[in-house]
């Protein structure tokens, strides 16, 4: 009964992914096989040598790190304050910050390059009207990486919120009174009671933001570079494995000593 | 004081959440007014905001742009076999994971959650040049196949069957009932929410994805709407903002009509997501 699903693991990740770091290290001759060779590292200095690719790198580890942070953080104010609300327009809210996450890269894609358009655009449409300077959105290397960021919280923000909601429900309400007796602020209740004992979710928050953000690496190396067919895809795509890899592995190692398991 | 001080705080904590729904909706609302605009409209300065006249020839302009038919054809056979395949493959697995115990039987578990966190990214190539190999390349199959095993649906059905109380399952067995038959009429009733929760995350999932058909497909035969889509932008241009609006609300849609009926659901669905 399990045998279908093993085959499909088996078949289309496991082998696949062996097969990628295999490749890493040959030189793949796509027009005369038997010309394929194996060259150690080759791939891998020839990838860290190239421009495209080490900035690829860079840039999406400094889209990782901005996304997860404001994420992080926005997501966690709106799920106190938002989260544990009963009424109808806190409800609506809810559905409607959440809508995003269900609709495609694409489409919001697309929508977002309108809005963001230079000229006819409606962001700086509105940016005119309160007088403040335009911007060129995607168009400029200065502020590209800011509207791909703005995008991408805007985008999962919703998701993040309700995950760390259905984990505050499970905190016992008898801690925030007794933390209310106490006189303690809001702040410090959200820092020393709500945020250690929610620790085990924002942990699996955290790895798989921080996963699904560096995908988007591949994505770009491909669209920027070298296209699929290309032996240095291989050694790109077990970089990107070996950083998720290493990520998590980090992130269990730090963070185990620090978050609490009830 | 102190009641005037709440009224004050009630005041603006509405207010903040009808501006958060301003930011998550408007860019929705905001593709509807463009995808109605003429092309003049939507390409001047200053923007228009309601259109003087709808154009509801927009939407078949764009409809004739592409082979969107075939596209939408397309899009409907991969989720639709995608999923079922997934529903074949998912059910008899978990409720073997759940209820028998075999030689490697956490091996294979760890294994299918382990190759859960391999990003598909990574996998691409090869089952590409595998189903180049078997002459599929220009055939649905290598947007169906490889969806088989839904690791995250295996893991939450198990979890479902593995509280399904022992009792029944023992009753049923005494009155020499098949595993067929236990997995129909004891596991698939008491589990229905945990199914149609991963089959939803499942069907949105396959009619948003952009990445896997692009990378699988080198012919419009055989690709889904989201390319399609996606190339308006590219055969008209930034100054055509109507057709490819209009084009995106036929991908948008669907999924937002779905939304509005069933959005406790569907976010309900996703938090089990969290559980994992």
């Amino acid at each position: 009964m399990i045998a279908p699903a093993v085959f499909g693991i088996v078949v289309f990740t496991v082998i696949p992914a062996i097969q990628m770091v295999v490749w890493s290290f040959y030189d793949i001759n796509q027009l005369n096989p038997a010309k394929t060779r194996f060259i150690g590292f080759g791939n891998y200095t020839r990838i860290f040598q190239s421009a495209d690719f080490t900035r690829a790198l860079v840039n999406t580890g400094v889209y990782t790190f901005w996304t997860v942070v404001v994420i992080m953080a926005l997501a966690i104010l709106l799920a106190v304050w938002l989260g544990t609300k009963r009424d109808k327009l806190s409800k609506f809210t809810q559905a409607a910050i959440f809508l995003p996450y269900i609709v495609s890269m694409v489409s919001i894609g697309l929508i977002f390059l309108q809005l963001m358009s230079p000229n006819y655009g409606l962001f700086n449409a509105i940016l005119e009207a309160v007088g403040l300077p335009k911007s060129q959105w995607t168009q400029s290397s200065k502020t590209a990486m800011m509207s791909v960021i703005l995008v991408a919280v805007w985008k999962a923000i919703g998701y993040y919120t309700i995950i760390i909601g259905g984990a505050l429900q499970a905190v016992p309400t008898e801690l925030y009174e007794a933390a209310a007796l106490d006189n303690s602020g809001k702040v410090r209740t959200l820092l020393k009671i709500t945020i250690p004992i929610i620790s085990p979710q924002l942990f699996f928050v955290l790895i798989i933001m921080t996963i699904g953000s560096f995908k988007v690496f591949e994505t770009i190396q491909i669209m920027t570079g070298g296209g699929p067919n290309n032996a240095t895809s291989a050694a790109g795509g077990v970089v990107l494995l070996i950083i998720v890899g290493v990520l998590t592995f980090v992130y269990f190692r730090l963070l185990s000593r620090k978050v609490h398991y009830q | 004081m102190y009641k005037k001080r709440q009224k004050v705080g009630k005041l603006i904590s509405i207010l903040i959440k009808i501006i958060l729904c301003v930011i998550f909706l408007f860019p929705f609302a905001w593709m509807c007014s463009i995808a109605l605009q003429t092309g003049v409209e939507s390409s001047r300065a200053p923007i228009t905001l309601i259109p003087a006249v709808p154009q509801w020839q927009n939407f078949v302009t764009a409809w004739k742009m592409a082979p969107f038919p075939l596209y939408l054809r397309n899009t409907l056979i991969i989720v639709a076999a995608s999923a079922a395949l997934q529903a074949a493959v998912m059910i008899p697995a978990a409720y073997a994971f759940a209820r028998y115990e075999f030689k490697g039987r956490n091996l294979l578990f760890g294994l299918i959650l382990i190759a859960f966190m391999i990003p598909v990214q990574v996998t691409f190539l090869p089952i590409y040049r595998m189903a180049g190999k078997l002459n599929l390349i220009n055939t649905l199959w290598p947007q169906i196949i490889p969806h088989m095993t839904n690791a995250f649906g295996i893991f939450l059905l198990r979890q479902y069957f593995m509280q399904v109380p022992d009792e029944l399952v023992e009753a049923a067995k005494l009155d020499n009932a098949s595993d067929f038959k236990i997995l129909r009429r004891i596991m698939l009733p008491m589990s229905k929410p945990a199914i149609s929760s991963v089959m939803l995350l499942s069907v949105i999932g396959l009619w948003n994805d952009y990445f896997w058909p692009l990378m699988m497909t080198r012919s419009d035969e055989v690709r889904p709407l989201t390319i399609g889509i996606a190339a308006l932008r590219d055969t008209e241009g930034n100054d055509s903002w109507n057709i490819i609006m209009a084009g995106n609300m036929i991908l948008v849609l669907p999924l937002i009509v779905v939304y509005i009926f069933f959005s406790k659901y569907i976010i309900n669905s996703f938090s089990y997501d969290g559980i994992k």
